[in-house]
């Protein structure tokens, strides 16, 4: 009992870190109808600024403090996905309004490519470290349950507390203020939006920069456990998934499609993983997302979607 | 002046329907043929057979088959990889399992496999399409690149998990030299490279059109969708397993399952968004553009770094391609959609016109 109980655990929490980067994708999928496969790319291109900065900033202007040195690089940091969002607005999202969902996601395709290529061009490709003072001693808890007692790592709280603060921001943000206002009316319908007078091309700035930040605090957390590489990309093949049984439109879904597809990935390596030959982590949350697809195609919690096929 | 068809009747509707109505292009596409076939293998060395010519030609055969199913049906398959894994992979045991299986009858065969494999990766677009469909055939790829590492009974046992095929030969040609492969490479590229054009020239063709175009609408006047979308699955993943099964075999010779993971399926896809979707002659485009350019900025960055005072290490090179494909990908869908293949066709009717403007 007490180790299926930490198989789940472990399992929630790389489920939380797969819900920040899913975040990303339905957020930009509800503003603006892209299927952003460079969600990824983002994720990797801000934790390798960050990482970089962080190190950098103490050696060029000379101080010793690490908060400093940490809070200054998130800074340049979100800064520069704040460019970048406006760069892909201006000369990618643009010129191909109107396309069809297909073409959009071919470009983010692109994008993807580019900047994992820039990315690694302007910060070098090595395997770089993160530390924002995570604590990293594991500590047991309910050793009075269980023999032993369970083995939960500090630092995987500390994550899954820092998305959930992201997330509570973000439903403010949507909920409160008139930005977010104006994204769930341009999320509900371009046109009318339009019309009433919101700027569709600031709203996906906006989006853009908004999935950026997410993509940052997934880059941060990521790193900080396990090093900026190139292999965080490969988040972003694991949030698709997510977002099929999630949902495309629903931010609920992707955190909860995220903690399922984190549970059911190590539960089914460690339980049904020897009778396959093991590795089953890879392609389970694919099938999982097939069925999903073949039984209820909006996802769990998305909006029906009637669209004859 | 030279390329217009005054004075070239069709009389029958035989000559209206040929592939190439107009002579100029006929002639040009033989002529090209005949040179690949006669005058090329005497050109070269063996390095630009093996690095450049042989890949090029299997990578167009691939980005054919993807063609029929993207450019032609318009339905997305980031699958392409594992399409080509089952190809080469059935197409491996088929000839290691059989004894005196010829080679031809084996690729075929990984081809026949693959078309099933693709029809029930294929099921799901009939409920769903688009974005869906792309993380549906994502599945694909990864559950086959996961069957092919872990599953012994694919690799025959092998302990190390590549496999390997030696003394190919066909009805008594042997194939050893860069030369014979390329050759062999050549006429599967054309057989196949003539079947698809006059299978997307056919009823089944308008079919997959129609579909892509509207599918509501191509359901109203009598397509049936179930059919258009699942032979549009079953030829393109044909045409996908028998590169995958050259690209093993006569390409590569040793192979595991890294050879066709996911980067091989983006790659299939760019290679049709460059080339064009929605045409078999941009398909080769694309293919030739994909192999060409890596190539050309290993030789030419450095060149260009020496200039400045730069010196451009390997791994510079491959980002920097990495960046080139992306902003290429981007420029092509903005500014032109349907690729090389529609530069192509701007150029002809230039010709034609040539030298009035109008």
């Amino acid at each position: 009992m007490g180790f299926f109980l930490e198989t789940l655990f472990g399992g929630l929490m790389a489920g939380v870190l797969y819900s920040l980067v899913a975040l990303g994708f339905v957020l930009i999928f509800k503003a603006s109808g892209v299927f952003n496969f460079a969600q990824g790319a983002m994720v990797l291109f801000a934790a390798l600024s960050m990482a970089r900065f962080s190190e950098w900033l103490p050696l060029w202007l000379g101080f010793e403090n690490k908060v400093l040195a940490n809070l200054l690089a998130f800074a340049i940091s979100a800064a520069i996905m704040l460019a970048f969002a406006w760069l892909v607005e201006r000369y990618v999202l643009r010129h191909l309004v109107n396309q069809e969902g297909v073409t959009l996601l071919m470009a983010t395709l692109g994008i993807t490519y580019f900047l994992d290529g820039f990315g690694q061009t302007v910060f070098g490709s090595a395997v770089y470290k993160i530390d924002v003072g995570m604590p990293k001693e594991p500590m047991f808890i309910l050793d009075t349950v269980f023999e032993g007692g369970l083995l939960v790592n500090t630092e995987d709280l500390y994550a899954a507390l820092v998305a959930a603060a992201l997330v509570a921001l973000l439903t403010l943000f949507f909920q409160k203020t008139s930005t977010g206002r104006a994204l769930r009316a341009v999320a509900d319908d371009h046109q009318a939006a339009q019309s009433i007078g919101i700027p569709l091309n600031r709203m996906w700035v906006i989006v853009w920069f908004v999935a950026g930040i997410t993509a940052l605090v997934a880059g941060i957390i990521w790193g900080s456990k396990i090093g900026v590489q190139f292999s965080l990309t490969l988040v972003a093949l694991k949030a698709l998934p997510v977002i099929i049984i999630g949902g495309l439109t629903s931010v609920p879904g992707a955190i909860i499609g995220g903690l399922l597809i984190g549970v059911g990935e190590k539960l089914s390596e460690v339980y049904l993983g020897p009778a396959l030959g093991g590795g089953i982590e890879i392609w389970f949350s694919y099938v999982l997302a097939l069925f999903v697809l073949l039984v209820r195609p909006q996802g769990l919690f998305g909006e029906k979607i009637i669209d004859r096929v | 002046m030279i390329y217009r068809e005054n004075g070239q009747f069709r009389t029958n509707y035989r000559d209206d329907q040929q592939i190439f109505p107009i002579a100029q292009d006929r002639w040009f596409v033989i002529a090209a043929v005949a040179f690949a076939f006669l005058v090329v293998p005497f050109l070269f060395d063996d390095y630009v057979f093996k690095a450049i010519l042989v890949p090029f030609l299997i990578l167009s055969l691939a980005a054919i088959g993807v063609n029929v199913l993207v450019g032609y049906c318009g339905q997305i398959s980031l699958g392409s990889g594992a399409f080509m894994a089952v190809g080469a992979y059935m197409a491996y045991n088929m000839f290691v399992r059989f004894e005196g299986m010829p080679l031809i009858a084996a690729l075929l065969l990984g081809g026949f496999f693959a078309t099933i494999v693709g029809v029930v990766f294929g099921i799901p677009s009939l409920r769903v399409k688009g974005l869906y469909l792309a993380v549906a055939t994502l599945a694909a790829q990864f559950f086959c690149d996961w069957a092919f590492s872990r599953v012994p009974w694919f690799t025959n046992n092998s302990t190390s998990g590549s496999v390997a095929v030696g003394g190919l030969e066909i009805l008594g040609w042997s194939i050893n030299t860069p030369v014979d492969k390329y050759l062999l490479c050549l006429g599967f590229l054309v057989v196949f490279a003539l079947l698809a054009k006059n299978l997307v020239r056919g009823s089944v063709g308008r079919q997959w059109m129609a579909i892509r175009d509207m599918d509501v609408a191509a359901a109203v006047i009598g397509i049936r969708p179930v059919y258009a979308k699942l032979t549009a699955f079953a030829v393109s993943s044909f045409i996908i397993g028998l590169a995958g099964g050259l690209w093993g075999f006569i390409h590569l010779g040793a192979w595991e399952p890294l050879a066709f993971s996911i980067d091989r399926s983006f790659q299939l896809l760019f290679i049709v968004i460059i080339g064009g979707m929605g045409s078999i002659v941009g398909s080769i485009f694309g293919a030739a553009f994909i192999v060409i350019l890596p190539i050309f900025l290993n030789q030419f960055l450095p060149l260009l770094g020496g200039l400045v005072g730069l010196t451009i290490s390997t791994e510079m090179i491959s980002h920097t391609e990495f960046m080139i494909f992306g902003a290429l990908i981007v420029w092509f869908l903005i500014a032109e959609p349907h690729g090389l293949a529609k530069l192509w066709s701007i150029g002809k009717q230039k010709l034609r016109l040539w030298p009035f403007p109008h």
